[in-house]
């Protein structure tokens, strides 16, 4: 008798779970829309094109672009970033070169062409868009925590 | 039979023996206008985009390349068809090309790129007629639309002003110069002939921005 009480409590309590769960959970990214209902995806807009270089926010950060890049051919036959940053058109362009890590294979070769692995540039450099943040973030880098560590002009900031 | 045609013959050889000069003339004049409306209908019709993408080769390759460009779907809904690109406005200009077309109903009857592996194998041959093309006539077809004495350099981003205020402005360079594979992608293209492969050119510096006003009014001077 008490064992089918308790059933009958745990599936009382599940029941309610389950009636509540779409409007309980909180997802920032879809905001206060509840899961079974469609959210309105913010409109489109044009990518940054300043051309102003923004600053790494960690070492090893790969720089992100300040251009608008809509419709950038990167395939076997031609790669539209390479047609002005690399390291041999930099001097007709004047962009910023490809670093020179990025001419070398996993092997450690040097190569004089940007390596295989390295040739698709937007898979870690993207384009940014002028939006707030959907989620906060209260990251700070290592240099701005530590002044110590790579002088205090970081850390004025 | 032959007793019939020869009596056609003499009508056509001599016809005002037999119809009055009025009713010849009348009748030329409004033969001719049927003829010229009909060519030119004829012709304006294989400058249709369904003309163009009838075919598999445009359509499969090209055509499905350009759907996703600036040129095709776009906030504003002007679009460039391939005509307005591929084919001069200008009536003498657009009948040569249309003759030298012929030479590509040659290529579509023989079947010179009927699969995709073909098209690739010449695409680089292709583009090199186009870019000629565009080169030769000092990229007309661009700026039927994009006239550089319209253009708002201050809605330009700095990189496209710098290079429009000096090298378009005196007319050293031209449109498809730099602009390769805005529209179709690009083949693979030998090195030396790239976008950026343009001989002599050099990013103006800074110095040579505050300069480009004089040289835009010099080059506007030199086209009045």
């Amino acid at each position: 008798m008490t064992i089918r009480c308790l059933l009958w409590a745990l599936g009382l309590v599940t029941s309610l779970a389950w009636a509540e769960s779409p409007t309980a959970v909180v997802d920032f990214t879809r905001g206060p829309v509840p899961i079974p209902d469609s959210t309105r995806p913010p409109l489109l807009r044009n990518a940054v094109n300043d051309d102003a270089r923004r600053p790494r926010n960690y070492d090893w950060q790969p720089p992100t672009i300040p251009h608008r890049v809509d419709g950038y051919q990167v395939d076997k036959n031609f790669n539209k970033c390479l047609d002005c940053h690399a390291r041999a058109k930099t001097d007709f362009s004047q962009a910023i070169p490809v670093s020179a890590t990025h001419y070398i294979d996993r092997s450690g070769k040097v190569l004089d062409h940007v390596s295989t692995r390295r040739y698709f540039c937007m898979q870690c450099h993207v384009a940014q868009d002028p939006v707030q943040p959907l989620v906060g973030n209260s990251f700070r880098n290592a240099a701005a925590l530590n002044p110590k560590v790579t002088g205090t002009s970081q850390a004025k900031k | 039979m032959i007793e019939r045609i020869r009596r056609y013959w003499t009508i056509i050889r001599r016809p005002s023996v037999h119809f009055s000069l009025g009713a010849l003339t009348l009748g030329g004049f409004i033969g001719g206008i049927v003829f010229w409306g009909a060519f030119n209908t004829a012709m304006e019709f294989t400058n249709t985009e369904t003309f163009c993408t009838g075919c598999h080769e445009m359509g499969d390759n090209v055509f499905v390349e350009l759907k996703s460009t600036i040129h095709y779907t776009n906030r504003s809904g002007v679009r460039a068809m391939c005509s307005n690109c591929h084919v001069p406005h200008e009536w003498t200009v657009k009948i040569a090309r249309k003759m030298q077309a012929s030479k590509e109903v040659w290529a579509k009857i023989f079947g010179t790129v009927n699969t995709q592996e073909k098209f690739r194998a010449h695409r680089l041959e292709l583009a090199r007629h186009e870019w000629a093309r565009f080169k030769a006539n000092d990229s007309l077809e661009c700026r039927n639309c994009h006239n550089y004495e319209y253009m708002d350099f201050t809605r330009q981003s700095v990189r496209a002003q710098n290079m429009h205020s000096t090298y378009l402005a005196n007319k050293e360079k031209t449109c498809i110069d730099c602009h390769k594979g805005i529209a179709h992608r690009l083949p693979y293209i030998p090195p030396g002939e790239a976008p950026s492969d343009t001989p002599g050119q050099v990013v103006p510096s800074e110095d040579s921005r505050v300069l480009a006003p004089s040289t835009v009014s010099v080059a506007t001077d030199a086209a009045r």
